[in-house]
């Protein structure tokens, strides 16, 4: 079959005039005719590279062929061999750097849509109503998950399906971590699609216990010790942001994307009917160039902003998803690129009125390849702005560390674990942002799933 | 859920309220706060933990409507009813937790109190008298009827010093001009503590420098989530960034700049004075 003769099956969208004004979701998803046209276009590889560069090496080849077939309930099936979150997953994967990005057919022509079909089987399930699920198997030995994002989300769920007692400890009042609060409505649906997402993993018997911080409500001794914990799994993320350290930055109006972002998704702040107070104001300035500035920017917008991202590298660097740049711009987000904030000016009353920048150029490589920005002397400019988020990136939160004998954290705050979650105390396992700073949604459950399969391996042998 | 179990209005405004949260109870240390979201329409307020009760399971938490979701929690809230959510114990315990007995043992504590502030200097103070230190309270208000917790804080200190600006009960006068004429009087302090509005806390300080007394100040800033994740709670201690949630919310008073904490404070009074009148 001339697979490669098809073109790739362009996906229905907002218009992004209509969008620039509203929280629903960007991207309405293939339905079944252009599913499984696109399906077909997928060579079936004898050594599939998609499946090697996923982190959960969902077998991609294999759904993808049924669902060029239009056995669908199949295709979930097969997805749910490897992946607890893929309505997510086909959401907010940086395929374009892992499936897509290896497969065959992108090296002459467009990559397969790999990430757009996993979504449509997630959806297709959803859209057939409630699962008939397995009964969970229950009595098996305790293990607690301190933290429901992604990691913890993927380690319950393999946990569960072996018959292990499994309880999630939220901090905050909602489940799903940075699914909830911080990757935004219209790139991720609470209501359709996240709280499916958990209904499933509470449906496979998982217990989920919000409001409980632990290391203040209850540390990881008391759980192991008097709570009858077994193993505990530490997938608490890189929640803590980071500031630039220039002058200003806590001038009103300056807020962390996280502050901003948490507001708006978590606390719902854009709907009328929460009592959630957020800044935006009339401009509004982004610092950093990864998905989480996109999400802040792309809200401020939809707030009624004239938004602006500032960022030190050029459009190559950005680390946010190709896609996500894409539909920012569409909506008339500006970009300025190899622009570096040195300060925030203020009025005399404390709020933000500019944003002093110095433009930059490219200069040698830095030790992870990028090339590093040099300061163009004399080049400093101001941008007028009521607001400034700042979305450099997040660290580990040190309270599990701090609360925890023996577990250790390393110097930049991440815990201390082995290729398959192991800490340095045993029975304590732990992964995703939390051992490898931020990194991705599916990179996290990656490592949940791997310890899963450590702590099963601990436990047996105890 | 976390079931109310008493509600008791202390003054025409202020309102306290015994909530059932038996992990917190647990765990809470005096200085600590919690975070409460009162119904799936409210915001995350943090709120300074007043008193617990290990045994019972419950904590208690004294408000005052400031914003909508305060409001709320003053208003449609009874006893029998529940919150959607109390989080906690954040923050970190009061200095005086983490000090050794022989340490305990040379401390002459004064605490200044203002308004809201009253109700969490009583676990500190409880807390000092059960563990033997000598703990003077001047408890500060406008006019009588906005005093709170005389009752309360009786048994568990030294003196009790009651003030009115407007001198309708006990001192005429504010709680720093009743530190100072202690003092005066021939008191000594090795320690202040005060815990109350900024603008307050901000003038404890200043007598406190005059005075030669250390003194500590609990930092009720805007937050989110409590935990380090939004830092909302920024504020200057020393020239330093800290968080109030994590790093506090217990810093000594000499070095908060409390003039950018009253103005971050005010940061979303536009915002809030629309969520008073249309949500």
């Amino acid at each position: 079959m001339a697979a490669n003769r098809i073109p790739r099956v362009p996906v229905r969208e907002q218009d992004p005039k209509v969008r620039a004004h509203n929280f629903e979701e960007v991207c309405y998803g293939y339905n079944k005719e252009e599913a499984m046209l696109e399906a077909s276009r997928c060579l079936h590889c004898k050594n599939p590279r998609c499946v090697a560069s996923c982190p959960v090496g969902v077998k991609i080849p294999d759904f993808i062929e049924l669902v060029a077939a239009g056995d669908f309930a199949g295709a979930a099936a097969k997805i749910a061999e490897d992946s607890s979150l893929p309505a997510v997953c086909g959401r907010v994967c940086p395929q374009e750097t892992q499936c897509e990005g290896s497969c065959v057919l992108g090296v002459k022509f467009e990559p397969v849509s790999i990430g757009k079909l996993e979504r449509f089987v997630a959806d297709w399930t959803f859209a057939q109503g409630e699962k008939a699920v397995e009964a969970p198997k229950c009595g098996g030995k305790k293990v607690a998950i301190i933290g429901s994002g992604p990691a913890g989300l993927a380690c319950a769920y393999d946990l569960a399906k072996m018959g292990y007692d499994v309880t999630i400890f939220e901090a905050l009042h909602k489940a799903g971590g940075v699914l909830e609060y911080g990757i935004p409505e219209f790139r991720l649906p609470k209501e359709k699609v996240l709280k499916r997402e958990l209904q499933d993993v509470i449906a496979a018997g998982v217990k989920i216990e919000t409001d409980v911080i632990i290391g203040r409500t209850v540390t990881i001794d008391t759980l192991m010790d008097q709570e009858g914990f077994e193993a505990v799994f530490v997938g608490t993320g890189a929640g803590l942001p980071k500031f630039m350290g220039i002058p200003g930055e806590n001038f009103n109006g300056v807020f962390s994307a996280n502050e901003f972002l948490t507001r708006n998704n978590l606390m719902k702040a854009f709907r009328d009917d929460y009592r959630t107070p957020i800044h935006a104001g009339q401009k509004v300035c982004v610092v950093g160039g990864g998905n989480v500035a996109m999400d802040a920017a792309r809200t401020a917008l939809r707030l009624g902003a004239e938004t602006t991202i500032v960022y030190r590298r050029t459009e190559v660097e950005l680390p946010a998803r190709k896609e996500e740049v894409h539909h920012a711009k569409e909506e008339g987000i500006d970009f300025q690129m190899l622009t570096n904030p040195v300060e925030i000016m203020g009025d005399e009353k404390g709020w933000v009125r500019a944003l002093k920048c110095v433009r930059m150029e490219l200069g040698e490589p830095d030790e992870s390849g990028r090339r590093s920005p040099v300061v163009i002397p004399g080049s400093e400019f101001e941008i007028p702005t009521e607001t400034v988020i700042m979305a450099l990136g997040t660290s580990p939160n040190p309270l599990i560390a701090r609360t925890t004998p023996g577990v250790e954290s390393n110097k930049r705050g991440c815990l201390v674990a082995d290729e398959a979650g192991a800490t340095t105390r045993p029975g304590v396992f732990a992964g995703g942002d939390a051992v490898t700073g931020a990194a991705t949604v599916i990179l996290a459950m990656g490592a949940g799933r791997k310890a899963a399969a450590a702590i099963d391996e601990y436990l047996k042998n105890k | 859920m976390f079931k109310i179990l008493e509600k008791k209005m202390l003054n025409p405004t202020i309102c306290k309220m015994v909530v059932e949260a038996p992990r917190i109870a647990k765990a809470a240390l005096p200085g600590q706060f919690l975070i409460v979201r009162a119904d799936e329409p409210g915001e995350r307020i943090p709120l300074t933990i007043s008193d617990y009760d290990r045994e019972k399971g419950t904590v208690t938490i004294v408000i005052q409507p400031i914003g909508a979701s305060t409001r709320s929690m003053v208003n449609d809230f009874e006893a029998g009813d529940s919150f959607a959510d109390v989080a906690g114990p954040l923050g970190n315990p009061s200095e005086f937790v983490k000090m050794s007995p022989e340490e305990l043992a040379k401390q002459k504590v004064v605490f200044i109190a203002g308004g809201l502030g009253t109700a969490p200097v009583y676990p500190q103070a409880k807390w000092l008298h059960e563990h033997g230190v000598s703990v003077d309270v001047i408890i500060g208000a406008r006019t009588k009827d906005l005093l709170i917790y005389e009752e309360e804080f009786k048994p568990v200190v030294d003196n009790l010093y009651m003030c009115t600006d407007d001198g309708s009960y006990g001192f005429k006068g504010v709680g720093t001009a009743r530190l100072e004429a202690l003092v005066a009087e021939g008191k000594t302090y090795t320690q202040a503590v005060a815990i109350g509005p900024m603008i307050m806390m901000k003038f404890s300080v200043l007598t406190c420098k005059k005075l030669n007394i250390p003194i500590w100040v609990s930092m009720n800033t805007l937050m989110v989530d409590g935990t380090g994740m939004c830092g909302a709670c920024r504020l200057s201690v020393g020239g330093v960034t800290k968080f109030a949630c994590v790093d506090g919310p217990e810093f000594d008073g000499y070095l908060v700049d409390f003039d950018e904490a009253m103005r971050r404070s005010a940061q979303y009074k536009a915002e809030e004075g629309l969520a008073n009148g249309s949500k």
